[in-house]
């Protein structure tokens, strides 16, 4: 049967926030774009975001985006491009604004504006008091999000491809991306979809390691198929662990928790954060207290009968803040803690939360394909959100900035892509060696007879990834973990399916996202592997001090053959002075 | 622990039949983690999944006789033998997978959008906590879908009773002091079908996994429409 194709101005991969508000602007313009995503766009993983997200609207407290920027670069350990950074922490404020018009129920103050409360490694006046900056609606942040866009994309006409696989982006000898390979999951059909520009938003890929707060579809898929069109993927080694998951289980408690006054204690009741944070306690950054938490449990001073969590203490505020502006936590801490924050503490410890690296844009949500710091970008590419790297977030991610960073850079790759398909209104020819190579890759899973299965490998994989390269990393360890996920890569030959029909196939799915997850898997640890210092979520022992003369630089990985590259890190903003490098202390 | 599940692949099954498994449990386990352990077992064994803690609402699924979400649904609260079925009225795909797409085409009948006639201010809306506080029940819904699909009126006229989950999004809208278009939300719902058709059976109040109450909102609803009648 001959391969069925659509045509589209614009085909946006994933309808998280990013893809979401990124095609809102898109349709509002009248483009003709099509969105694909595995999952109908609600249960898109921005739904489990719970904190908020940042704009320097001062309903609180005094602020401006300039301390919100400040924030940002130093929480990036100077690894953020501050011309990017800047961008963000001024359109925050116009962005949190258009969101609230399209309906977000935010939480309100008496005065009627939106609610804002205290998140980690926030500060007024470039590093004094505790700031207040996080917009938040209680403690459902993302789904109130998630759902608005969803539902003005309804209004918009936006046309969605729900439960469509994205496999392979389509790419011609000059190495312009044509579109993609998609899969209709409920027929088990592929579709091409040819489209003059492509905006990749596939989101995150927690899925990498065993204990994760992310979901199940959080594969990488789209970090994944840049590296099989050749391209690069900037800084994959600067991994978030959350410091905050339920012990043993990972799913998140939201900082949120410790900005309403909640904090941690180990065994001894001691609340440990003022030893390593002296001024912003368990509001100091994701990685320094993530850090804290297991220093704790490794000098044995850990909870439990296995001493391998610590407790954060919530049952001192009033059950009415608890309440109004955390039912969320509240009730996931009973279903999966069996805990009541109310009456006891809840058993935490750090969770692979977040990836600061991914597909290397400049600031205008564009790829950039190259190390040349003066390089160009590749025409009519874009990525957004956690696939991307901007990059705003550099070694560490701020809490309340993820949201800021998918609703700002999509819906800038939004307005871009409308100047781009004015300028560039025709469609190129079609590669049909590059379609056919995407084919092969697709039906190769078509191979019968006995081999591992998906879940034993994604098993194997995932614990790899997990010892290999958690919160502390040394060099054997990690070349160790090179080595054994190259030999899981290896073994992706041997894996066959065991279920070979057609209609609503996860077993195909799952093979699909195991490639994915590998390839990403390696990014990271080759990436950790040669940084040879310490800085941000890379917090290496054997080098344990930050190295600004030979490493302030990003990383670049390229699947062929592992190779690095290494690209400066652009520190000038674009209309304030830059921030030089300073030791970070919170 | 003993499963007993629906399986029916279009592709191979003539008709749909139950299938036995037994899972080893351990303490804290969930209905998804007991399906996903069923999925190792049988990697042809299809149901959707996917943020493992009651946000995204993908894994509705009916367990011993009521609708619920596989991921919040502690194993230690279920009888054994385990009956797992996919949604009740709804078209199956494969397995526990349903053809959602009429629970989707009725959402968007009721436009669930904020709609605003004034132009927007340079800053927010300004919204009382009071206002907001009306919001609070309604916004959560995260379409799971285990309303509706356990709603006798909606088994019978799915294409013209809007069901629970879509009223309860109208009702979002119209108790949101934002909202500029409640006298022509309030007329799109007249008509004998598309919220009348509710007969107060309440099984989407016993079923909503996040403790909403469709119910009530259908009756909040009711109560707009005498009161502007008078």
């Amino acid at each position: 049967m001959a391969l069925e194709k659509q045509r589209f101005d614009t085909l946006i991969l994933g309808a998280g926030g990013a893809g979401l508000n990124a095609a809102l602007q898109l349709a509002n313009a009248n483009l003709k774009v099509a969105v694909v995503s595995k999952v109908f766009p609600t249960r898109s993983h921005t739904v489990a975001a719970q904190g908020g997200v940042n704009a320097a609207l001062a309903n609180v407290l005094p602020d401006n985006w300039h301390w919100h920027m400040f924030d940002t670069v130093k929480g990036s350990d100077y690894l953020g491009d501050q011309d990017a950074i800047e961008y963000m922490c001024r359109e925050a404020i116009p962005t949190v604004y258009e969101l609230e018009h399209n309906g977000v129920p935010f939480s309100r103050l008496a005065n009627g504006k939106i609610y804002q409360r205290a998140f980690g490694g926030q500060s007024q006046n470039f590093g004094g008091d505790q700031a207040a900056r996080t917009c938040a609606a209680a403690d459902r942040t993302g789904h109130a999000i998630l759902h608005t866009l969803y539902q003005q994309n309804i209004r918009a006409k936006t046309h969605f491809f729900d439960e469509y696989f994205a496999a392979d982006l389509i790419r011609d000898q000059e190495g312009i991306i044509l579109g993609a390979l998609v899969l209709d999951i409920a027929t088990g059909e592929p579709l091409l979809i040819e489209a003059k520009t492509t905006l990749l938003a596939t989101g995150g890929c927690g899925q990498v390691f065993r204990t994760t707060s992310n979901a199940h579809i959080n594969t990488g898929d789209g970090k994944a198929m840049i590296l099989r069109a050749g391209l690069p993927l900037m800084d994959m080694e600067f991994f978030q662990f959350h410091p905050t998951g339920i012990a043993g289980k990972g799913m998140l408690i939201t900082e949120g928790v410790r900005g309403e006054g909640g904090y941690l204690i180990n065994k001894d009741g001691e609340r440990f954060m003022e030893k390593y944070a002296p001024n912003a306690k368990d509001l100091a950054s994701r990685d320094v207290v993530a850090r804290s938490i297991v220093t704790e449990v490794r000098g044995g001073r850990g909870c439990g009968p296995e001493a391998d969590h610590v407790m954060l203490k919530v049952n001192h505020l009033d059950e009415e803040v608890i309440a109004k502006r955390l039912p969320g936590i509240r009730e996931s801490s009973k279903i999966f803690a069996g805990v009541d924050p109310v009456k006891d503490p809840i058993p935490v410890f750090p969770t692979a939360h977040y990836v600061m690296g991914g597909i290397p844009t400049d600031r205008f949500g564009r790829v950039m394909p190259t190390s040349d710091d003066d390089g160009d970008h590749l025409p009519g590419l874009y990525a957004a959100g956690e696939c991307a790297c901007a990059s705003v977030h550099g070694a560490n991610r701020l809490g309340g900035n993820s949201l800021l960073d998918i609703l700002v850079f999509g819906r800038l790759a939004g307005k871009n892509i409308i100047d781009y398909v004015r300028d560039n209104p025709s469609h190129r020819p079609l590669d049909e060696a590059s379609v056919s190579s995407a084919m092969d890759r697709f039906n190769k899973w078509d191979a019968k007879g006995d081999g591992i299965t998906v879940s034993e490998l994604r098993k194997e994989f995932r614990k790899t990834m997990e010892d290999h390269a958690g919160v502390f990393r040394v060099e054997d360890m990690m070349q160790e973990g090179v080595e054994k996920v190259r030999a899981i890569r290896d073994k992706l030959a041997d894996v066959r399916l065991t279920d070979h029909s057609k209609t609503f196939n996860t077993n195909r799915t799952e093979a699909l996202e195991l490639e994915n997850m590998i390839d990403v898997g390696l990014s990271i640890a080759v990436s950790a592997l040669h940084r040879k210092e310490s800085r941000g979520a890379h917090s290496r022992p054997d080098y344990p001090k930050r190295d600004d003369a030979e490493w302030m630089k990003h990383t670049l990985y390229w699947r062929e053959g592992d190779k690095l590259e290494y690209k400066g890190v652009r520190s000038q903003p674009l209309t304030v002075e830059s921030f030089p490098p300073k030791e970070r202390v919170y | 622990m003993k499963f007993s599940v629906y399986r029916y692949n279009p592709d191979t099954d003539n008709e749909p039949y139950m299938q036995a498994f037994e899972v080893e449990t351990r303490q804290g386990m969930m209905l998804r983690d007991a399906l996903m352990a069923i999925q190792e077992q049988d990697e042809s064994f299809t149901f959707r999944h996917s943020c493992g803690e009651g946000v995204c609402g993908s894994d509705g699924v009916n367990v011993n006789g009521s609708n619920k979400l596989a991921c919040i649904t502690p194993l230690s609260e279920l009888k054994e033998t385990v009956e797992v079925r996919p949604f009740p009225g709804r078209p199956v795909v494969r397995d526990l997978v349903v053809d959602m797409s009429q629970f989707y085409a009725q959402y968007k009948k009721v436009d669930p959008w904020l709609i605003r006639k004034e132009p927007m201010p340079e800053q927010e809306i300004l919204q009382s906590p009071e206002e907001r506080d009306k919001l609070d029940g309604l916004y959560e819904c995260i379409m799971c879908g285990c309303c509706s699909t356990s709603c006798p009126s909606f088994w019978w006229n799915p294409d013209k009773f809007l069901g629970p989950q879509a009223l309860l999004s109208a009702c979002r809208f119209l108790a949101d002091s934002r909202d500029q278009a409640s006298e022509e939300r309030l007329n799109s719902l007249e008509g004998p079908y598309k919220m009348f058709r509710c007969h107060t059976i309440m099984n989407c109040v016993e079923a909503c996994p996040k403790g909403l109450n469709p119910t009530k909102a259908i009756g909040h609803i009711k109560a707009i429409m005498l009161k502007d009648a008078i």
